[in-house]
């Protein structure tokens, strides 16, 4: 049974947001680490208590191999992490596809950099009482000699009915259902997963135990997340639609079929010609489809379109084993509508919750997003967000013949991106401990 | 994907190191797809007196297959062969691979697949096998890449053709011939 009493309640529940920060942390010595996290620790919900609680203010903190290091994890123990994971995204950029003007060496704010030790996450009912946790928060830091490295402001952006990132596509549609963790699996989404697919400690979906890290009190009921910081470029984006679509409506169904879905949320298996904002509000229909029958030649939703690659659903092998939480927001300010691209940097942080990001993350980067094989595609890339350079292209299949768009360009580049070990409350207590086992 | 010509043989000589230019995958180095497609020769010691019970995994895959044709669907193949050989006292398992994904993608949807059908069973009959293979991905994958001998030399008759091509054309091929009958 999932410890909702340990584990943070990051990949668990989301509370209610208009706004959230991210630090990028250093502790130059452990003592620094051990003293800010001694006093923080209040501050971090297990899932239990953020269920429990209305209002209180939560925050979520996630270390790097070299942050755990940091804090005085002994070798032994450090070496019995995932390779991955010790080697940290920045390492694994080529294979992630972070190539081009993807590179690490491009990133910001020090998110390729050894130095990365900790990211400490808020979310906030609105933008000031963001400012008002920042403030708080600041002296306090300093005081304990905690080195801020960066830090992303995040909000949402207008409309505020629906979560939705910049290009205007609804987010938050099809999550997977943990089991254990008090919350129903929607129609279509299938049985609840193993909390083992997500958190370290619990059998996973082939029913077996896998090792666990050492200490195991640290590791249990933590589990990974890759964060990616992805600027979005809108001009870029309504350019291209534009130049691929005669009308506002053409326009609209081109931008349904990069996705797989209209903005709205509808799905295009369930509304192929036209969309229906009210099935894209309505989680009880919004995942209830397949492809392998409803839809196997992607005349409704193309192959490669974005959500197709990033849960192929019914169309890929041991789907159960590479499902993942997506957990994040939006940066920048909103591009209004008919304003000519701005220069200024938008786009969404986030990241992805497993228990394996080899198997889970890493694989649906590699093979997902960016192998243009994918389904015997032969030269496509997820057009959303897989690496473009201008070289691949997009099939949308159509009647009686299908519709094949050249060379897109990029609408997204990675700014920036880090692994970290996301500790359950024992394990949080471990570290700020000093890395050693309570008596 | 580089446009190929399947309609002319083709042959590739490949470097030593069973690549032409370093390229990350999950697991480690990416090795090409050459006219011969994608594969793999992994060669391994057996363990002392287990030939039989290897031989007799041949009977069991081949009941599997018989029952559940599309057992193996995930690995994209095109062929497998299995081998014993001695040399002096020893004998050694050779399992040679032909397919279409590059096996580093697919890696972790192969060993729980091994898992299910019981290849991993031969697997465990071979020297250094890791004993906890079945929960841990990383460690089966290390075994077979130290095994892994790359080819020098790849050759095809109908170069960079999928299986799946070639079951659609076979399709096509028996629609086509069944159409003509009808037309009769």
């Amino acid at each position: 049974m999932l410890e909702l009493d340990d584990v943070q309640h990051f990949l668990v529940s989301r509370s209610p947001a208009l706004a959230a920060r991210y630090e990028f942390l250093r502790f130059p010595n452990p003592r620094s680490g051990h003293a800010w996290l001694s006093t923080v620790m209040e501050k971090i919900g297990s899932a239990k208590a953020v269920a429990a609680s209305s209002n209180s203010r939560w925050i979520s903190v996630a270390f790097t191999w070299n942050g755990l290091r940091a804090f005085g994890v002994d070798g032994d123990a450090l070496a019995s992490f995932p390779e991955e994971f010790r080697l940290g995204m920045a390492a694994r950029a080529n294979m992630l596809g972070a190539t081009g003007k993807n590179v690490p060496e491009r990133w910001v704010g020090n998110l390729a950099s050894p130095d990365l030790h900790a990211i400490v996450i808020l979310f906030a009912r609105d933008e000031e009482e963001r400012e008002r946790c920042r403030r708080e928060h600041d002296p306090f830091r300093r005081e304990c000699g905690v080195e801020l490295l960066s830090s992303l402001d995040l909000a949402a952006i207008p409309p505020f009915t629906h979560p939705h990132e910049h290009f205007g596509y609804r987010d938050r549609l099809s999550e997977p259902t943990v089991e254990g963790s008090g919350f129903e699996a929607p129609p279509g989404a299938g049985e609840p997963l193993k909390a083992g697919e997500f958190f370290l400690g619990y059998p996973d979906e082939t029913g077996l135990h896998p090792a666990l890290p050492q200490p195991e009190v640290l590791s249990r009921n933590g589990s990974y997340i890759a964060y990616l910081q992805l600027q979005e470029h809108v001009g870029a984006f309504r350019d291209f639609l534009r130049a691929n679509g005669n009308t506002p409506e053409e326009q609209e169904l081109v931008a349904a079929k990069l996705m797989g879905r209209w903005r709205s949320g509808a799905p295009l298996v369930l509304a192929p010609e036209k969309d229906d904002p009210e099935l894209g509000g309505d989680k009880q229909r919004t995942n209830d489809f397949n492809y392998r029958t409803m839809d196997p030649y992607g005349y409704a939703c193309p192959l490669g379109a974005h959500i197709r690659r990033m849960n192929p659903r019914d169309t890929a092998h041991n789907m159960r084993r590479r499902r993942m939480i997506r957990r994040g927001g939006t940066y920048g300010p909103a591009l209004p509508e008919n304003a000519p691209e701005d220069g200024v940097e938008r786009g969404v942080a986030a990241f992805v919750g497993c228990s394996s990001l080899t198997r889970q993350f890493e694989f649906a980067m590699n093979v997902w997003v960016n192998d243009p094989e994918f389904h015997e595609l032969g030269n496509e890339r997820d057009p959303i967000f897989g690496t473009q350079d201008g070289t691949f292209d997009m099939t949308i299949p159509k009647r009686p013949i299908r519709r094949k768009i050249k060379n897109i360009p990029a609408f997204t580049t990675t700014r920036g991106g880090a692994y970290f070990f996301l500790p359950g409350m024992r394990g949080l207590r471990f570290l700020a401990a000093g890395a050693r086992e309570l008596h | 994907m580089i446009a190929q010509d399947s309609s002319k043989p083709a042959a590739m000589a490949i470097p030593k190191e069973g690549y032409f230019k370093p390229e990350d995958g999950r697991y480690g180095q990416i090795y090409p797809r050459t006219p011969a497609n994608y594969g793999f020769t992994i060669i391994a010691k057996i363990k002392p007196g287990r030939e039989a019970a290897i031989r007799e995994y041949g009977t069991k895959i081949e009941k599997t297959i018989a029952g559940l044709p599309e057992a193996l669907a995930v690995l994209k193949l095109h062929y497998l062969r299995w081998v014993l050989f001695d040399i002096g006292s020893d004998t050694y398992f050779m399992y040679q691979g032909i397919f279409d994904t590059d096996f580093d993608k697919y890696t972790e949807d192969a060993v729980e697949l091994f898992a299910k059908y019981g290849i991993n069973t031969v697997f465990e009959n071979l020297d250094g096998f890791p004993e906890d293979w079945n929960t841990n991905a990383p460690a089966f994958v290390k075994f077979v890449r130290e095994h892994q001998c790359p080819s020098f030399l790849e050759y095809a008759e109908y170069p960079y053709v999928t299986a799946d091509e070639i079951k659609k054309a076979l399709t096509m091929k028996r629609k086509f011939s069944e159409m003509l009958d009808q037309m009769q």
